[in-house]
């Protein structure tokens, strides 16, 4: 789950890292009285969750407040990557002198957090990563030791900072990883780090990324989730336990188990059809969460036909069954239906759907052959 | 012989006095797994399945009272990154943690205490192992797979099912499955799992089965490279998969470009791996 701009620098604030004075408005008379109090020139940084805003015109100077206001009016009714603007961040503006970065992010292979800096901020890290990578400096932590201080004054000096800034930096960087590891973020970034025109240094910009799996330690992050982000789709889906995530294709997926439901969309594409969705409906399904998982699928205007795979472990076949002549009551589909069961209770539940009207398949490939011709029409 | 868990393995079950745990504790009992004791604390002295099945307060006692050499996780996120401590301070060799949605910091600290200490863990967030015909620790179904020669090791659950089934249908036999778990940061890995069955005398081929996300599938490959005598079948789910967006599993994500499954088919494909389009070829390609 992503933090915005304003709410990961309220955090890093929190934890001791210094950020620009100033505060978040919903309409452009908020802005224009946070302008007033701020005196002097300020920045309107929109908030919505994609990169790229500076460019899209989502970040403006303005020197006055009158002009605040009606650089806020403007933000507030614009849309970037196709989300729209519904908050603004108004900082007093700081005299940039330098740009550093300064990150942390999980290592997978290493399996432990990764502290990067470069003395190139300001800037997407991942083009610094490609065009200079000598210019990352990496720092790994030991997830039992936290970070440690000579860790942050190596990073301090590979970075070419000046001493007189050191004990400023280790501080700020001891900050992050508090900031990091007490909010179970998988993303904690300072980019830039600046060096003011007075020699201090500052978190202009900040981002958070939280482990959506540990939300359930931190309920205030998780009321902070922006659903602008997502499909509506998917939102409902997450209500019911459900794992979805909406594609182009034309072909609806109903299938237990992750893995399962990648390599279904995947054999769907491979015999040249087009996978609608990823849907796992996990282990257990009930007759509530397959009626659910189908009505969000159908919701999909695109949808020509829909495959449902069932490998029964622990969910059972019949169990599943139940819950498809449940939800075909519930949901009366208008498009053809491909259904193949396999594993435990698998025959009670085919003999549980021999009355549905639907397209039964013994193999996965069998079955995404099918789903594919009535999709286009064909009869089977 | 077969990895990790055989008729000898004693395995002590946490969390089983649960719905779920109980329910996958008498379908480990039925099919012969030795499964000599339970803990939940506060349910120390109980009795579980017809008093087949002794429960006690901690890993600990139960180690001690019954020699158990393997704990088997049934417990919730919250309270998983305990159990796992806990089981390795008692001592405990090998840990099966199927526990789904633990947090990453977590898993950070569990990997790296229990590698110090030198115990295995298997998972989380996997459906278990199964040494057909001996042992399973875990959930996958004891009747989708036949004592043979194929090692199994996959980071899904119903798609390694899938892969079982597929096998047994064309009466081909395994030696050890082995469910590594979809999460991001894990216990034992593709590496560690191909080291294990190119030593063991019963396993004669090996099915690695992937996923996007991360870079463990391009490690096995050069593992297989550079270390392995036995022939390799490889499949990887999510060719279609968009990046960005988590699939499910945890670790099964795209990011930064990374994790591609068309970069994983390629590094296996390189190691001489043969990469099945889909599960249904993976017999015919280890005929080959």
């Amino acid at each position: 789950m992503k933090l915005h701009e304003y709410q990961s620098k309220l955090v890093f604030a929190d934890h001791g890292i210094p950020i620009p004075k100033g505060r978040v408005a919903a309409s452009a008379s908020e802005a224009k009285q946070i302008a007033e109090e701020l005196g002097g020139p300020i920045v309107v940084k929109s908030q919505v969750l994609v990169g790229g805003r500076g460019k899209a015109g989502g970040i403006r100077l303005a020197k006055t407040p009158i002009e605040a206001e009606e650089m806020a009016t403007q933000i507030l009714s614009m849309e970037i990557k196709g989300l729209p603007v519904r908050k603004v961040l108004i900082d007093e503006a700081v005299n940039i002198e330098k740009e550093i970065y300064l990150g942390i992010t999980n290592d997978r292979a290493a399996r432990k957090p990764v502290m990067m800096a470069s003395s190139e901020g300001g800037v997407d890290i991942e083009d610094v990563a490609r065009i200079m990578p000598e210019k990352i400096i990496k720092v790994h932590i030991d997830p039992l030791l936290g970070l440690r201080d000579y860790q942050a004054r190596d990073i301090a000096a590979s970075i070419d900072l000046s001493r007189s800034l050191w004990r400023d930096f280790i501080k700020i960087a001891h900050g992050l990883w508090k900031a990091y590891e007490s909010c179970d973020a998988t993303l904690a970034e300072i980019n830039p780090l600046v060096i003011s025109g007075d020699g201090k240094l500052l978190a202009v910009d900040g981002k958070m990324v939280i482990d959506d799996n540990a939300l359930f330690r931190h309920p205030d992050l998780a009321e902070k989730r922006d659903l602008d982000v997502e499909a509506q789709s998917e939102i409902e889906a997450r209500k019911y336990g459900l794992s979805f995530i909406k594609l182009d294709g034309d072909i609806g997926c109903m299938v237990n188990g992750a893995g399962l439901a990648m390599t279904t969309m995947d054999i769907i594409k491979l015999f040249g059809g087009e996978p609608a969705n990823f849907l796992d409906i996990g282990g257990g399904a009930s007759a509530e969460k397959v009626s659910a998982a189908l009505r969000i699928i159908l919701s999909d205007p695109n949808i020509k036909a829909v495959l449902i795979n069932i490998f029964g472990g622990i969910t059972r076949g019949d169990v599943v069954a139940q819950g498809i002549l449940a939800a075909l009551e519930d949901v009366k589909p208008q498009v053809p239906m491909v259904v193949r069961l396999v594993g435990t209770n698998a025959k009670e539940g085919r003999q549980i759907l021999s009355e549905a009207n639907m397209i039964t398949a013994n193999t996965l490939v069998d079955a995404a052959k099918k789903a594919i011709a009535v999709a286009k029409g064909d009869n089977v | 012989m077969s990895i990790l868990i055989n008729k000898n393995t004693r395995l002590v079950g946490q969390g089983i006095t649960g719905n779920q745990g109980l329910f996958h504790t008498k379908r480990m009992l039925a099919y012969g797994t030795n499964v000599v004791a339970g803990v939940t604390p506060g349910k120390g002295g109980e009795w579980i399945l017809e008093g087949k099945i002794p429960i006690f307060d901690s890993v600990k006692i139960a180690r001690e009272a019954t020699g158990a050499d393997t704990s088997v996780i049934f417990v919730p996120a919250r309270y998983a990154t305990d159990a796992m401590f806990e089981a390795a301070d008692a001592g405990i060799q090998l840990i099966v943690c199927l526990t789904e949605g633990i947090p990453v910091r977590d898993m950070m600290q569990v990997r790296n205490y229990l590698d110090n200490l030198g115990v295995r863990l298997v998972g989380p967030n996997c459906p278990g192992i199964i040494t057909p015909g001996e042992a399973k620790v875990g959930i996958i179904p004891g009747d989708i797979a036949i004592p043979g020669n194929i090692g199994v090791v996959s980071r899904s659950g119903t798609l390694t099912y899938e892969v079982l089934y597929a096998l047994e249908e064309f009466g081909m036999g395994v030696s050890t499955c082995v469910g590594i778990g979809g999460d991001p940061i894990n216990g034992t890995n593709f590496i560690d799992t191909l080291a294990l069955f190119e030593g063991d005398p019963q396993t004669d081929k090996v099915v690695i089965i992937g996923e996007i996300g991360g870079t463990d599938e391009e490690k096995a490959a050069e593992f297989v490279a550079n270390h392995m005598t036995k022939p390799v079948v490889g499949f990887i789910a999510g060719q279609t998969a968009p990046p960005g967006k988590r699939m499910g599993h945890a670790g099964a994500i795209v990011e930064g470009g990374t994790g591609l499954a068309a970069d994983k088919v390629k590094a296996l494909d390189a190691a001489g791996v043969k990469v099945a389009k889909h599960p249904a070829e993976i017999p015919n390609l280890l005929q080959l």
